[in-house]
Formats: structure tokens, C-alpha cells, sequence
């Protein structure tokens, strides 16, 4: 049987869909939104978007395993995106990827027992001017250090933050208070 | 020689330059009414005369990419942004993007016009959240302007623009790759000619720029083609941007007039090299170009021609800056993890080659390299650049071999000495990050 998504999420897929000379264009889109509402790719996903822009479910998963931002497994609430290409690695990354290793006390792509924490190195963010950085969900923290990296998640803990761009919001919002949007220039 | 020409970060710092009011306040969406006056034909003329280039990597000169999309064909023409930027070390398009995109619609509009275009689309990395909340909000507000839409600015032209997010594939920079991935496909680049101009999207005509290209339009419609030639050289007119990272005092994306010495840029635009350390290289244009060490800059300047006659490219204008404390073997290996893990697959010289170099890399980083090693990753390089669809297998040999050609040492001394776990960039962890 395929699934129905709430009514937001059918209407925003309609809405993107009219955008394209071919509904098939939005299958990226559809997959962004299907992954919002199942936290991954999974079968079902995959089946959704199918369905809404008409196309094979082997074409879907096609897609959805090519690119690399559609999570072919759960991740944690908060998923910590390290990124390892040269700029980020002369200036520091690794110590970053050892500090969640440590902190974290799971590899890398599997997710703490809460359901809360995942992280995986990932390549080149184009942040490399304020390198090193990590990617937080949708959120961008940039010239980070091991100390700037565990008051953040401290922050996270307590504050528990919408870090999320893939709803378009009309007011710019998600991040920390205080955190920059973006520092590079 | 002036430094820091300001064509393209003009008002980037400008708090509301985001919205259509303060974009207008400082002389904004003027150029585009003139435009619409002016005969398309004649348009690309003058970005022909203007001799801009295009600033994504290749450097082909952008009037002349316009001019082969036919006009008879009966079919829709399509103009893509190509916001793709995937290239490590590279991250100016996303300035423009996220502090001026109305100054990157503007352009996309004229260079619409100029091609017949009623239709035209923004491929955004996925990763870049911020700068695709940036322009999607600005194109809602051009649209709720009337400059959007039908009868834009009363000429009576129509022209939609699309917002379209990647999901992270770097091959999807690469235009017939974008194109594929537009039309809802795995990124793989197609078999050229037919070229996207004349066969691109949904097949049709289709041109794609890169968004640093398209923003310098404004500039040029609006002053002409001999004020852009003022800036630059003879065969790199103009200014370009360039994203400046690794170790140096001030790392960020610069406005350069082409032609400024390459040292210059680095000791008195960024900054100087950090922590009061020896330069050791410099990569110029994003890392699929070839490394230069600090002994060849001397002399050398910032535009297409005198970096190519010093052995590398232009390419992006992903400036990385290595100090002395860069180990160039485990520097080699990052990169060669990256292309190795950004191949799209289809070709296997370059899916199987990238992983066989990465592979070689590795041991040789971690102490236990054979004699040979060198010589086989040289002859693979060989085997993969030119024999791939599209010019990633040039992007994934070019670092490999530059490294070794030009720090042979290092990776000699790593076969000879066997240096075991002496990696800089890397402490190996008890986990295997790269999962083979």
C-alpha cells in the first residue's frame, strides 16, 4: 500500500513538482522531504517517492544511493558531519573527529543508544576558509577548535536546538543563538 | 596595479544587499531594464568583446559558449546556474550566493535574454543550507516583485527560475553530470558532442555557468566591454575570485584583478603564511590542479596564462596555501580518498584507478610502500587521464602525479625508511575511518 505523508508535506511535493518541466526533475526534492518525515531512505521512503513523481522504485533507490546527503541508515538526532578534505585537515580536523569518537563512544555512522548523537567524516563542505568545520544537520560551525567544539555540543544538550534548513523557512532561523550564520568572506 | 578591485564584493558586506531594496539602493536591477531594450544578439556581442571567462574551472570564454546555442530549433532554450561548487579549497560562489544573490539573478536574467531563454535553474550544492535559504528567499522576492515571471519589467518577456538543491556528488559540478542529475538521474556525465548547447536538458539547447560568471554581467552590461578590459591582462580580462585557505594569517574569498603577482596575494592580501612558518606550496586553482612548490611562484601572477606557463591552472580560484609542517604524502593521500570517493562509477578506468591510487597512497603513508609504488601510480595516472567520459580523470591523476613529481623525496624516503605512523594529518584511530 503507499504511504501518505501529512498533508504539508504532500502539498509542498505538488508545489515543487510544478516547477519542473518534468515531474521526474523532483525527485531529489521528494527525497529531501521523504527523508524529513522518515528520519532515512528507508523502503517506504523510497515507495513515497516513487509514487509522487512517477517513476520505477528501482530508479528511486538509484538515485537516493548515488548522493551521498540521502542516509541510507537512521542517524542520530544530532548528526556531526566532519569534514576530512585537505584545507580542514592541515588545520585540524582529525583532532575533531577523535574529540566525538571519545565523547560519543561510537563509530563513526552508528548512533548512541538515546538515539541522539552520529557522526561521519564527510568531504570537502566548502568551508575551507574556516577550516576546520563541521556540519551539524543543515548548520554550518565553522573555525572550530576541540574546546569550541564541546561547548557547542554542551549547548545542544541543554538547549536542544532546530538545526534544520531543509523546511524552507521564511525568517531565517535554526542554529544556536550567537553562533554566526556564516562567517566566510 | 590596483589590488582588491571591488566588481563582484562591492556591497557584499552591506547587511540588507539580500533583499531587493537594498540591492536596488545601491544600483540594482538598473542594468537588467536596459538590457531588455537591447537586441539579444547584440548583448552577446559585448560579453563577447568583454573577453570574460568562465570562472567554474575551465576558463572558456563565456560570449563564445552563448553564441553556439542555435536559435531556430523550435525548442525551448535553458540557462543554468551552476552552483555546484565541489571543488576542495573552493568556496566563492557561495559568498555571492549568500551575501549578494540578487546581483547572481540579475546576471542570470541577462545572459536569459541575450540566449532566448525563458526558463532557467540554480543547481546549489546540497550542503550549502544557508546560502540555498539565501537565494531561495531572493528569488521569491523577485518574483513577488515582477521581476520574475511574465512580462518581467514590462518587455514583455517571460522568465521562471528554479531553485534546485544537489544532494552531494561532487560530479555533479561537471555541466552534462548537472544535467542528468537535474532531469532526476544519477549524476553521470554524458559522452560529448552533442554538446549541452545544442543537446542538453530534456534535450534542448541549454547553457551552463558557473555563478561567479554570470555575476560579473551586471557589471559589464551596464559599463560595457572596454571597462571590464580595463581590469586584468590582454587574455584574462577582468577580476576573478579567489577563495584563499590552509595556512595563512587571513584566510577568505578575495577579489583579484587578473594579473596580480601570486606572492603579493599571499604576503599582503592573506596575509602571510601562519605562525611565522616556511611557505612549502601552493595549490591555485582547486586541488585537481597541479601543486607548485615555493621555489617556482617566484614571478608568477594570478591569471590564466602565467599560472599555466608555471605548470599549473587557474582552475576555480581555490587558493590552498601548505606550510613546511605538510606531510606531501599523506597530503596526496587525502586528496586521492577524495576522488576515490567522488567518482561517479561509470568509467571504470577512473572508478577502479582512483581507488588502486588511493589504496597505494595508504600504505605508503602508513610505513609499509614497495619499491615501484611511484612508478605504479605514475603509470596508472597514465592509464586514467583521457580515458574517462568527462574531465574527472584528468581532476584525479593531476594531484597524484604532481605531488610525486614535484616532492619526489618524500615519498622516496617513505619506501626507503619506512616511516611507520609517522602521519601528520591523520592519527590513526583503532577504527578505520575510510571503510576499507
Amino acid at each position: 500500500m503507499t504511504q501518505t505523508l501529512p498533508a504539508e508535506a504532500e502539498k509542498r511535493i505538488e508545489e515543487i513538482k510544478k516547477q519542473y518541466p518534468d515531474q521526474k526533475s523532483a525527485v531529489m526534492n521528494a527525497l529531501y522531504i521523504a527523508q524529513e518525515y522518515f528520519g532515512y531512505i528507508s523502503d517506504e521512503a523510497v515507495e513515497w517517492v516513487a509514487s509522487r513523481v512517477d517513476m520505477p522504485p528501482v530508479h528511486v533507490r538509484e538515485v537516493a544511493t548515488f548522493y551521498t546527503m540521502y542516509y541510507k541508515k537512521p542517524v542520530g538526532k544530532y548528526h556531526f558531519q566532519i569534514c576530512r578534505t585537505l584545507s580542514c585537515a592541515v588545520c585540524g580536523a582529525t583532532k575533531l573527529t577523535k574529540y566525538l569518537h571519545d565523547r560519543f563512544k561510537v563509530s563513526p555512522s552508528e548512533v548512541t543508544e538515546d538515539g541522539m548523537w552520529s557522526y561521519e567524516e564527510v568531504e570537502c563542505l566548502g568551508s575551507c576558509g574556516t577550516a576546520p568545520m563541521i556540519q551539524i544537520n543543515d548548520i554550518y560551525f565553522e573555525n572550530l577548535s576541540v574546546d569550541k567544539l564541546a561547548s557547542i555540543i554542551d549547548r545542544i544538550e541543554t538547549e536542544k536546538p532546530d538545526l534544520r534548513y531543509s523546511t524552507i523557512k521564511d525568517e531565517i532561523g535554526g542554529g544556536l543563538n550567537g553562533c554566526p550564520k556564516s562567517e566566510v568572506i | 596595479m590596483s589590488k582588491n578591485t571591488q566588481i563582484l564584493l562591492k556591497n557584499c558586506h552591506e547587511k540588507d544587499q539580500n533583499t531587493v531594496a537594498g540591492y536596488e539602493s545601491r544600483g540594482g536591477y538598473k542594468t537588467i531594464r536596459k538590457v531588455l531594450q537591447i537586441d539579444p544578439l547584440k548583448v552577446i556581442d559585448t560579453v563577447k568583446a568583454s573577453g570574460l571567462r568562465g570562472r567554474g574551472g575551465a576558463g572558456f570564454p563565456t560570449g563564445m559558449k552563448w553564441s553556439f546555442v542555435p536559435r531556430d530549433t523550435g525548442k525551448p532554450v535553458y540557462l543554468i546556474n551552476n552552483a555546484d561548487e565541489s571543488e576542495p579549497g573552493t568556496f566563492k560562489d557561495r559568498v555571492l550566493l549568500e551575501k549578494d544573490p540578487h546581483l547572481c539573478i540579475e546576471g542570470m536574467i541577462i545572459a536569459a535574454w541575450a540566449l532566448g531563454s525563458n526558463h532557467s535553474f540554480i543547481y546549489i550544492r546540497g550542503e550549502y543550507g544557508y546560502p540555498f535559504v539565501r537565494i531561495n528567499e531572493a528569488v521569491k522576492e523577485a518574483y513577488k516583485k515582477g521581476y520574475l515571471g511574465e512580462n518581467i519589467f514590462g518587455s514583455g518577456f517571460t522568465h521562471h527560475m528554479t531553485v534546485h538543491r544537489g544532494a552531494g556528488a561532487y560530479i555533479c559540478g561537471e555541466e552534462t553530470g548537472l544535467i542528468e542529475s537535474l532531469e532526476g538521474k544519477k549524476g553521470q556525465p554524458r559522452l560529448k558532442p552533442p554538446f549541452p548547447a545544442v543537446v542538453g536538458l530534456y534535450s534542448c539547447p541549454t547553457v551552463v555557468n558557473n555563478t561567479e560568471t554570470l555575476a560579473a554581467l551586471p557589471f559589464i552590461m551596464e559599463n560595457g566591454a572596454d571597462a571590464y578590459k580595463a581590469f586584468g591582462t590582454e587574455k584574462s580580462p577582468g577580476t576573478k575570485l579567489f577563495s584563499a585557505s590552509g595556512h595563512i594569517n587571513k584566510p577568505g574569498v578575495y577579489e583579484v584583478e587578473l594579473g596580480y603577482p601570486l606572492l603579493d596575494f599571499i604576503n599582503k592580501e592573506c596575509g602571510g603564511v601562519r605562525d611565522g612558518k616556511k611557505l612549502k606550496a601552493v595549490i591555485p586553482g582547486g586541488s585537481s590542479v597541479p601543486v607548485l612548490r615555493a621555489d617556482e611562484l617566484e614571478g608568477v601572477n594570478l591569471d590564466y596564462e602565467s599560472i599555466k606557463s608555471a605548470g599549473s591552472m587557474l582552475g576555480s580560484g581555490g587558493f590552498i596555501v601548505l606550510d613546511e609542517t605538510v606531510d606531501m604524502v599523506d597530503a596526496a593521500l587525502n586528496l586521492a580518498h577524495f576522488y576515490s570517493h567522488e567518482s561517479c562509477g561509470q568509467c571504470t578506468p577512473c572508478r577502479e584507478g582512483g581507488h588502486w591510487i588511493e589504496k597505494i597512497f595508504k600504505r605508503l603513508s602508513r610505513g609499509s610502500g614497495v619499491a615501484g609504488d611511484m612508478e605504479l601510480v605514475d603509470n596508472l595516472c597514465n592509464q586514467i587521464a583521457g580515458h574517462t567520459i568527462c574531465p574527472f580523470g584528468e581532476a584525479l591523476a593531476t594531484p597524484a602525479q604532481s605531488f610525486m613529481k614535484k616532492f619526489p623525496e618524500e615519498f622516496k624516503a617513505r619506501i626507503t625508511e619506512s616511516l611507520k605512523g609517522k602521519s601528520m594529518l591523520r592519527e590513526y584511530l583503532n577504527i578505520d575511518f575510510d571503510g576499507h
